[in-house]
């Protein structure tokens, strides 16, 4: 590609490429959605891919929420404690768990096991003519690979923040009563009185976008990788920053939705 | 005249300032086996691409049975690609498959077969490609390259193909396994009665699978003729080209 010597040219260039690769991905995803919801469905392909994404995924997700519980529930009563409201420790673990830490922190993790994951393995079928041979098999590759992908992150991801919400709020529990001296019982009822079925379905609903743009971009730039290992590697690449970034800020567009 | 099972009229395609194909023609008749030679970027693959779907040419028309499925979409698309069948040029196996997955791919995945059944196809047809039983329960990475061949010729004869590709058949196999993988392909297209079209740059296996040898240059046929004339063609570029030798009218491309 040319590169420009005047920099207001640059700007427009790189102003316009952007641009264009938001309308393939558009294009990209639409596609991806009919073929979710058009014959041919391929469920033993969906079912492989729900184990893959949702269950091997588990203890990534697990470890993650553990962790995030326990240091949020540290945190808390730090800061609660300058103004004596450490009895708040149950109540925000578990709304920041279950509306914003759990469903972002676990869309993050997957971005990087997943996204990458999908995105290597498309990309090395589309280098080793593997696509190719989907297509003259008679068989839809986006039907085949992109479908039965996204159904499933879309599907597990909300499965997977429900645990991720219960083993948070768990992290937090068992520092809170070993180390914080609370009573584990008034920890739980606390927990369970604050928390209301909205918080729980705002999570579960940004777990599902979450889900969907993990495995969109994973397959979008598989689809779209070229030129052997070094290609495939960069797809895997693109694909990990470009769901994070649109992780955060899809999470920041639905929290503003929700709140009002 | 019988219609010609294949036909490519006047095919241009580019990719950016690059034209690859500039008015390619060609056709082949049921039952016989037509094998395109020509250099490293002459536009073979391209062409055979054209044909099958797999890339959209920017100009020109692709006939089968002499009905235009140029631009065929949807179930014409997927009528039309039932006719065919491919070997690529690494193979080209899913690796997330068996074997016997991979062969039987078609039966599983388009036509619904039970597995029972569609397993015992498949190892039918590995049979026919010389491949033992015991293979079908393996990975397409436990296979050597000869082997992957085998398994992808019989995963593009398994549903009795009228058509079927070969792309470069025999690149990256020693000597002995090309002959024996140019003898299947000869013996599959005439068990199957089917048309055939290769491309390749391996003299050896042109002679041996072609009834006709086409030549390519700057992404037009130079040369048509029967398979055994095509050391004698007259055409000083061909023969430059059959014989090897770097100097001639085709600059070598290094």
């Amino acid at each position: 590609m040319r590169v420009s010597r005047n920099p207001l040219a640059a700007i427009g260039a790189a102003a316009l490429g952007f641009f264009r690769e938001i309308g393939r991905v558009g294009v990209f995803a639409f596609a991806g959605i009919a073929a979710c919801f058009t014959p041919r469905i391929y469920f033993g392909q969906i079912l492989r891919q729900f184990w893959r994404i949702g269950f091997l995924s588990l203890p990534v997700v697990g470890l993650t929420a553990v962790f995030i519980g326990a240091a949020l529930a540290l945190n808390i009563y730090v800061g609660g404690s300058r103004f004596n409201a450490e009895s708040f420790v149950p109540t925000i673990v578990v709304l920041g768990i279950t509306r914003e830490l759990g469903p972002v922190l676990a869309g993050l993790m997957l971005a990087g096991r997943v996204s990458a994951g999908i995105a290597a393995e498309i990309g090395t079928m589309r280098v080793t003519e593997q696509i190719d041979a989907l297509t003259t098999l008679s068989t839809n590759p986006y039907r085949f690979l992109v479908a039965p992908r996204v159904t499933a992150a879309t599907l597990a991801m909300p499965v997977l923040v429900m645990v991720a919400d219960v083993i948070g709020v768990m992290g937090g529990y068992l520092v809170s009563v070993n180390s914080l001296g609370f009573n584990g019982a008034i920890y739980l009822q606390k927990t369970l009185d604050f928390v209301t079925a909205d918080d729980i379905l705002i999570g579960l609903t940004k777990a599902a976008v979450f889900g969907f743009i993990i495995s969109i971009m994973g397959c979008y730039f598989g689809f779209n990788s070229r030129g052997g290992a070094g290609g495939v590697g960069r797809a895997a690449t693109y694909a990990v920053v470009a769901a994070a970034v649109l992780i955060l800020a899809s999470n920041y567009m639905l929290t503003t939705l929700f709140v009002k | 005249m019988t219609t010609p099972k294949l036909q490519l009229v006047d095919i241009h395609k580019a990719f950016g300032p690059k034209k690859v194909l500039r008015g390619f023609d060609i056709d082949v008749a049921p039952g016989k086996s037509l094998v395109i030679i020509g250099g490293s970027g002459t536009g073979k693959s391209v062409s055979i691409k054209c044909a099958i779907g797999l890339i959209q040419p920017d100009k020109g028309k692709v006939l089968i049975d002499g009905e235009d499925v140029t631009n065929a979409r949807g179930k014409k698309r997927e009528d039309v690609l039932r006719k065919f069948g491919m070997l690529f040029q690494g193979a080209a196996l899913f690796d997330s498959l068996t074997i016997w997955e991979n062969v039987a791919f078609r039966l599983l995945y388009r036509d619904g077969m039970k597995r029972s059944e569609a397993k015992e196809r498949a190892i039918e047809t590995l049979a026919k490609v010389r491949l033992k039983p015991d293979v079908a329960e393996q990975s397409p990475a436990e296979l050597s390259g000869g082997m992957q061949k085998r398994v992808g010729l019989a995963r593009a004869i398994i549903a009795k193909p009228e058509l079927i590709f070969f792309d470069e058949p025999t690149t990256g196999l020693d000597p002995i396994t090309a002959d024996a993988i140019n003898d299947l392909i000869r013996e599959m297209v005439t068990d199957l009665g089917c048309a055939a079209v290769s491309i390749t740059h391996d003299m050896a296996s042109a002679k041996k699978i072609a009834d006709e040898i086409a030549m390519i240059l700057d992404g037009q046929i130079i040369y048509r003729g029967p398979a055994d004339k095509i050391f004698n063609s007259g055409d000083p570029r061909v023969d430059q080209f059959v014989h090897g030798r770097a100097d001639g009218p085709i600059a070598a491309q290094i």
